[in-house]
Formats: C-alpha cells, sequence, structure tokens
C-alpha cells in the first residue's frame, strides 16, 4: 500500500508551463526587451539612426522599435548628432522628464566628445550634463554598432536589482557628469558592399 | 544697366569702383549706405539683397567691415558695396527699409560682430542665446571658446566651457592608444592665451 508523493517535480504546476524565478530577473527580462527609445536626432547620426530602425538592420528584432517622442514613454534616450549648447538645456529638459528606469547612448563622436566641432559653440560630449551608459564611436556608427550598443546595454538591464533598486537612494539620485558604468562601443564594422 | 553705370551716381560712393574677375565692387560712405541702397533699388533695379555680412579686418584701421552683396535679376548682375565701420562707433543704418530680408543678417552681423544696426525692427542675436557675453566671429575670439553661463532656462545643462584644441581643432596624435589619449579633452590654454593678450 504505497503512496506516492511528489518532490521536486509538481506535475500540477510544471505541466502548465510555469516557471520559477525571481522578480528581478523576471523585471530586468521585461525590461531589456522592452527599451523604448527617444530619437534625439540633432544631426546626421539621426539619419543613421533610422536606419537602425529599417528593414535591413531592423531594431525590433531587440524589442526596442518603438520609436517614442514624448519622452514620458521613452526609456533609453539616444542622442544621434551634434549638440550645441544652446540645445543642451532643450536636451536636458527632455531627458528630465523621461521616466525612471532611463538610460542614455550617445551615438557618435559628437554626441560622446563633440567629435570634430572643437568650437565655442558645440558641448564636448553629452556627458557634460547627461549620465550617458553607452558610448559608441564612429561619424556615424554603423548601424551594426548601434545595436551593439543596445545588446551591451541589455546585459546591463538584467544585471540590475529592479526592486531592490527602486528603494535605494543610489538610483535615483542625479549622476550628471558621472557616466553609471559606461559601456564604449568601438565599432569596427565595415559596410557591406553587395557583390 | 550695368553695374558700372549704377556706381556711377551712387550716392555716399568712395573712390573708383573695384573690378575683379566680373566682380564689381563700391565702397560707401557709412552715413549714405541707406540712401545708396534706395538709389540702387529704386533707380537701378537691385531689388535682391543676396547677403549682408560683417568682416573683422583684425589689426587694421578702421577694423570692422559690412558688405552688401546685391543682385538685380532683371539685368542679370551683382554689384558688392563696402561701408568701413570704426571699434569706438560701432554702428551702421539698418537696410532693413529697403531689402526687408536685411532683418536676420544684420542680426547675424550683430551676434558675430557686434556691430549695431540703427532703426533695425528686432535687434538681437539670432544664433548664439540672449546675454551670451562674446562674440564669436571676431578675431580675438578664441575658435575653442570662453567659459561663460548658459540662458537660464538651460542653467542645468552645466556651463560653457573651453574646447581642447591642442593648436588646432582637428589634432589627433598618432599612435595606438585609446582615443581618449590621442585626443586630450581638458589641456588647452586657449582661454589662458585670450587673457594673457587682455582683449575682450
Amino acid at each position: 500500500m504505497s503512496e506516492r508523493v511528489e518532490l521536486g517535480f509538481d506535475q500540477k504546476v510544471e505541466s502548465r508551463d510555469i516557471v520559477i524565478t525571481r522578480v528581478d530577473a523576471a523585471v530586468d527580462w521585461m525590461r531589456k526587451n522592452s527599451v523604448w527609445p527617444l530619437p534625439m536626432g540633432l544631426a546626421c547620426c539621426g539619419i543613421e539612426l533610422m536606419a537602425v530602425g529599417a528593414s535591413r538592420f531592423d531594431i525590433a528584432r531587440f524589442g526596442a522599435e518603438v520609436m517614442r517622442f514624448s519622452p514620458r514613454q521613452a526609456d533609453l534616450m539616444i542622442v544621434a548628432g551634434t549638440c550645441v549648447y544652446k540645445m543642451a538645456g532643450v536636451v536636458r529638459r527632455v531627458w528630465d522628464q523621461m521616466a525612471q528606469p532611463k538610460y542614455c547612448m550617445a551615438m557618435g563622436a559628437c554626441a560622446s566628445t563633440g567629435g570634430m566641432y572643437r568650437s565655442y559653440a558645440v558641448v564636448q560630449g553629452v556627458d557634460r550634463f547627461l549620465p550617458v551608459d553607452v558610448y559608441i564611436s564612429g561619424c556615424p556608427p554603423r548601424p551594426e554598432a548601434v545595436l551593439e550598443g543596445l545588446m551591451a546595454l541589455q546585459n546591463q538591464i538584467q544585471q540590475e536589482a529592479a526592486i531592490k533598486g527602486m528603494k535605494s537612494a543610489a538610483r535615483s539620485a542625479p549622476t550628471y557628469g558621472q557616466p553609471r558604468g559606461p559601456i564604449i562601443i568601438r565599432g569596427d564594422y565595415a559596410p557591406k558592399v553587395n557583390p | 544697366m550695368t553695374p558700372q553705370q549704377a556706381s556711377a551716381n551712387l550716392p555716399g560712393r568712395i573712390g573708383e569702383p573695384v573690378e575683379f574677375r566680373d566682380e564689381v565692387t563700391v565702397s560707401v560712405e557709412r552715413a549714405q549706405i541707406v540712401a545708396a541702397c534706395r538709389y540702387l533699388k529704386s533707380d537701378c533695379g537691385f531689388d535682391m539683397l543676396v547677403d549682408l555680412s560683417g568682416v573683422d579686418n583684425y589689426g587694421t584701421d578702421p577694423r570692422f567691415m559690412v558688405v552688401y552683396e546685391l543682385c538685380s535679376l532683371a539685368n542679370r548682375c551683382h554689384l558688392r558695396l563696402k561701408v568701413s565701420v570704426a571699434e569706438d562707433d560701432l554702428i551702421v543704418d539698418s537696410v532693413t527699409g529697403v531689402w526687408r530680408t536685411a532683418d536676420w543678417h544684420e542680426r547675424e552681423a550683430f551676434d558675430m560682430f557686434g556691430i549695431r544696426f540703427r532703426n533695425h525692427p528686432n535687434l538681437k542675436r539670432i544664433l548664439m542665446w540672449d546675454g551670451y557675453p562674446y562674440h564669436p566671429l571676431r578675431k580675438d575670439f578664441p575658435l575653442a571658446g570662453l567659459p561663460a553661463e548658459l540662458p537660464e532656462t538651460a542653467v542645468d545643462a552645466g556651463q560653457v566651457q573651453t574646447a581642447a584644441m591642442l593648436g588646432g581643432p582637428f589634432v589627433t596624435a598618432p599612435g595606438t592608444q585609446t582615443s581618449a589619449k590621442r585626443e586630450p579633452r581638458q589641456t588647452d590654454t586657449a582661454a589662458e592665451r585670450f587673457d594673457k593678450k587682455g582683449a575682450r
């Protein structure tokens, strides 16, 4: 007269497609696959950013195709192009309106360092007034480099303590001028030439 | 009417018209510039002001110059006027009453060189923001810029800082170092050199 006891494997639960995980991991997983970018296209990099969104490179593969022009609906500000001082206040105001958690990508040489514009009018890198998470080299960067930057950012999001971080002051404290943990994408991609 | 004929009876003309590579240039007295422009537009058919710009001939006297590039669509010809302006009396009569397009051109000349235009309807900066203390296209202004405050609406975005130049805007040291070492950012002394010279 033996009674069978289920240990470890629960037929009733696990046959119904239930996965057990940590809340942090689940939240991070959802966040990283729905990074909605705000295309802050300030100059010619904005054109290359359009290519990232178009069919050949297709940023939708990474869940980031929903370009939002409202800062309240966006998670990732992609600063694509040269930022002049007159524009800096506008960019900063848009950034301030984005809801946490938010991320910033400096796309291209100008947004990262001022690029070739060593001049009185150009901000020498948007990290002077924004906390940049990802720097992407190139003038403009290849779309693959932008995608590599996005994937690197996704990896960073996956490792965050999403729930714990909600309560910690460190997460919401402004870190302007001090990058959180910058990812630098070298972006050695050559344009592909069709034979 | 050809540019030569137009400049023959030009009010306030100084010297003879200069012709170089089929381009005619006339110098005009500063006080007579509006009269000259009105004459050229009404009597000679120069109905279009193509460009108006400032020039800084740093080290010469008078230091500044305003250049007017006129075009006659009917006669298919161009004419250039030049007005010299001294630094201690940096004001010219506005020609917005003759060609309305002069409005923004004169604002740009004011913004970049500090040349003021009398009777201009809205003489304020057009490229830099209100309250910016310098005129960037003057020859004694360093390309790298000078520290300055941003407009009130943008103070959170920091301050205007001097760009690193290292002797030129496009200098990159060769080698295999990181880009941060090849293109250093905070090592330039353009602002210091400017301060030593004492020019403002």
